[in-house]
């Protein structure tokens, strides 16, 4: 039976992870917590942090704040100032190969080297999100009307790859050859690369908030629906013609967050009543890591040896699953 | 230590909007400068001359999504989804959220924002849509824009502003223009935008629950329909300039408002005032939901209050273009008369096809009160 060590903190929490195999809690507020080992705390932001992701590249976590500051942290009590661009917030951060790091306010996507000075990348619109691929120097960002392909090294203009709506998050498959993003309206959508094909992933009751991609890429699995949804991207065509599969379905809860295990086929379900199941995808077998808490789960992080599961949810209960027991 | 967790009530969410040069901003800085011991947070355009300790400044560029649903009205203003996300996860951090928007700004995608994304609609409750409007200016406004038309005929609340640059009688003839426009707005008469924060914020023009309460005209109608409300008495308050259109200093044309026609050059927008016995829900649903379809985008604004037929209790709508909500809203009283209202204000309306299609609602009549 899975044993949880619970902790509760004053704020909603926007992004969990580990940090030098410690659990590291991301708030609103701007704070970085690590209960494990005596708490401490970390201050991120000045005013609050509005965005925040692992980058498992460079093994850090970037956030992105009210202060129109963007930072990263390797072991929870050190930062890294990687760009200020005064009083704007920050609405998305990415990590790329090579400690590249981007992030989006307005109209403007930046990109900023492991070595080499920030580039600015001007939208018509809003950059709402953006992703780097896995290999080189490419950037998605995604905005009103589709996405666009950088290659900031350079300065040869973008590739649209257009599609009507407004895109708020992007994401590459792991093997590079999808982009696929997060739309307004309740669903995903979709490009093959090397020749621009559409996918369309719809049919969510709510608008997608979290995603993750399975060990070796072989699924996207995402929320806002009663299960967690699972499209294949293995074959050729990616998840075009092809039903999605869905685990951990319950009748009267949304899953709000998702994060498939590092290693097995098996996934952590998040759901808007707080409870967490871990599902795996060959037989559907569910086992049950957490009962349920006072609001939605926001987000869920395995550690490398997908023995332990940290979760936070908006109230700022939060906890650390250990599978084994 | 933080307090325990509370039950999240909805933030509520004030729109300014108002031509460049209204006033908006001199609003703004007396209601943060104001000592009222509350939170805001002030989304902007730009960073103006604005910024008070204690509350929070966003500057956001305003962006219109239009939703991919085949709907040419559905839009939403994606930065306010957006920053509205951001500010309402940390509970408690404000009391309540300002939208400025620019003079140019189309007030309808900003109120369908807090309708139409789910997010933002469980977080926040849209509370009222104040447009300020130059007293002197208004008549340029109106030959030159659109906007300025489409503003105050959006508007709870009309502040009419600069009232010190006008004579008493370019006063009265901007004032019927803005009651031409919009029937149903509280109007109140400011110079340098002062006025008294609680006309402004707290509004509650958005809850179903008080649909109509504070609509001049409507209360007006009320009144007219209670059999024994024959005096001649205005018992209501009347300390300030809220002037409705039963205010006993200016009595301009509110007789015809129903007609819809404005005798004003420039304006574009009528409002159409329906008045009938209880109706039959069977056939009143069918014909407002295709109605909103159908001229959805004509309709910039809707309100109801309905008397169903074996209901004891008053129905309430209420609607934005296409989207249009309703709800039973409390028991009729005793000495209430079972009267359906409903007003739209908006744009090429066919009065005699509305008040065709609202007659056809009514219920078989058993026995007229």
């Amino acid at each position: 039976m899975p044993s949880i060590a619970a902790y509760d903190f004053p704020e909603f929490i926007e992004t969990v992870c580990f940090l030098k195999d410690r659990p590291a809690f991301a708030l609103a507020d701007g704070t970085l917590r690590l209960p494990a080992g005596g708490e401490t705390s970390l201050v991120l932001h000045e005013g609050g942090l509005l965005s925040a992701v692992y980058d498992s590249s460079g093994k850090r976590l970037l956030t992105g704040g009210e202060d129109g500051r963007v930072v990263a942290t390797i072991d929870g009590e050190q930062i890294e100032e990687i760009a200020a661009i005064g009083r704007r917030w920050i609405g998305a951060v990415a990590g790329g190969p090579n400690g590249a790091v981007g992030f989006a306010s307005g109209r403007s996507a930046y990109v900023v080297p492991a070595k080499g000075a920030l580039k600015e990348l001007k939208h018509p619109r809003t950059v709402e999100g953006l992703a780097f691929a896995p290999k080189g120097l490419r950037v998605a960002t995604a905005h009103y009307d589709g996405a666009s392909l950088f290659f900031p090294a350079t300065d040869a203009g973008p590739a649209m790859l257009g599609w009507k709506g407004a895109h708020l998050d992007a994401a590459f498959s792991p093997d590079g050859r999808f982009l696929v993003t997060i739309m307004q309206e309740n669903a995903l959508h979709g490009w093959r690369l090397d020749d621009g094909k559409h996918m369309r992933m719809t049919g969510y009751p709510a608008k997608v908030k979290d995603w993750s991609w399975s060990a070796k890429g072989k699924f996207l699995a995402t929320s806002g629906a009663p299960a967690a949804i699972l499209w294949p991207f293995s074959g050729k065509d990616g998840p075009m013609g092809k039903a999605p599969i869905e685990l951990g379905t319950r009748g009267n809860a949304m899953v709000t967050a998702v994060a498939c295990h590092p290693a097995e086929d098996m996934l952590a379900i998040g759901y808007n009543d707080g409870m967490i199941l871990a599902v795996r995808f060959a037989d559907s077998k569910e086992a049950l890591l957490r009962r349920g808490g006072s609001s939605p789960v926001r987000t869920m992080a395995w550690d490398r040896a997908g023995r332990l599961l940290a979760f936070g949810a908006e109230s700022g209960e939060a906890g650390v699953v250990d599978i084994a027991g | 230590m933080s307090e325990t967790a509370s039950t999240a009530q909805p933030i509520p969410v004030t729109v300014l909007t108002g031509y460049l040069g209204s006033g908006k901003t001199t609003l703004l800085n007396r209601i943060l400068s104001e000592d009222h011991g509350r939170k805001y947070a002030v989304i902007v355009n730009e960073f103006g001359e604005i910024g008070i300790d204690n509350d929070l400044i966003v500057e956001s560029d305003e962006e219109i999504y239009e939703m991919n649903n085949g709907c040419v009205c559905c839009t939403v203003r994606g930065d306010l989804v957006r920053v509205v996300e951001g500010l309402t996860r940390r509970k408690g951090r404000f009391d309540a959220i300002i939208v400025e928007t620019t003079g140019l700004a189309d007030p309808v995608p900003v109120a369908q924002t807090f309708f139409m994304d789910d997010d933002v609609r469980t977080k926040t409750q849209l509370d009222a849509v104040v447009a300020l409007v130059d007293a002197k200016h208004l008549p340029h406004r109106l030959k030159d824009s659109r906007e300025a038309e489409d503003q105050i005929a959006f508007a709870d609340v009309v502040l009419l502003n600069k009232t010190d640059l006008v004579t008493a009688d370019e006063l009265v003839a901007v004032e019927a223009t803005v009651r031409a426009i919009n029937p149903h707005a509280v109007i109140h008469r400011t110079e340098r935008a002062g006025i008294e924060i609680s006309k402004v914020l707290d509004q509650k023009a958005f809850d179903l629950k008080r649909v109509l309460d504070g609509d001049p005209d409507f209360i007006d109608a009320a009144k007219e329909a209670q059999a024994h409300a024959h005096t001649h008495d205005h018992d209501h308050d009347h300390h300030d300039h809220a002037c409705g259109p039963d205010c006993d200093h200016e009595h301009h044309h509110h007789n015809h408002h129903g007609e819809g026609v404005s005798p004003i050059h420039d304006v574009t927008v009528t409002s159409i005032s329906l008045k009938g016995g209880p109706l039959e829900p069977k056939k009143f649903f069918p014909w407002i939901q295709a109605l909103t379809q159908e001229q959805g985008p004509n309709i910039l604004r809707l309100k109801g209050i309905i008397a169903f037929n074996d209901d004891p209790d008053r129905y309430v709508v209420q609607g934005v273009h296409m989207i249009i909500e309703g709800d039973h809203q409390r028991p009729w009283r005793e000495d209430e008369a079972r009267v359906s209202r409903l007003v739209f204000i908006g744009r090429q309306l066919d009065h005699e096809e509305l008040e065709a299609g609202f007659a056809a609602c009514a219920a078989k009549a058993k026995a007229p009160a």
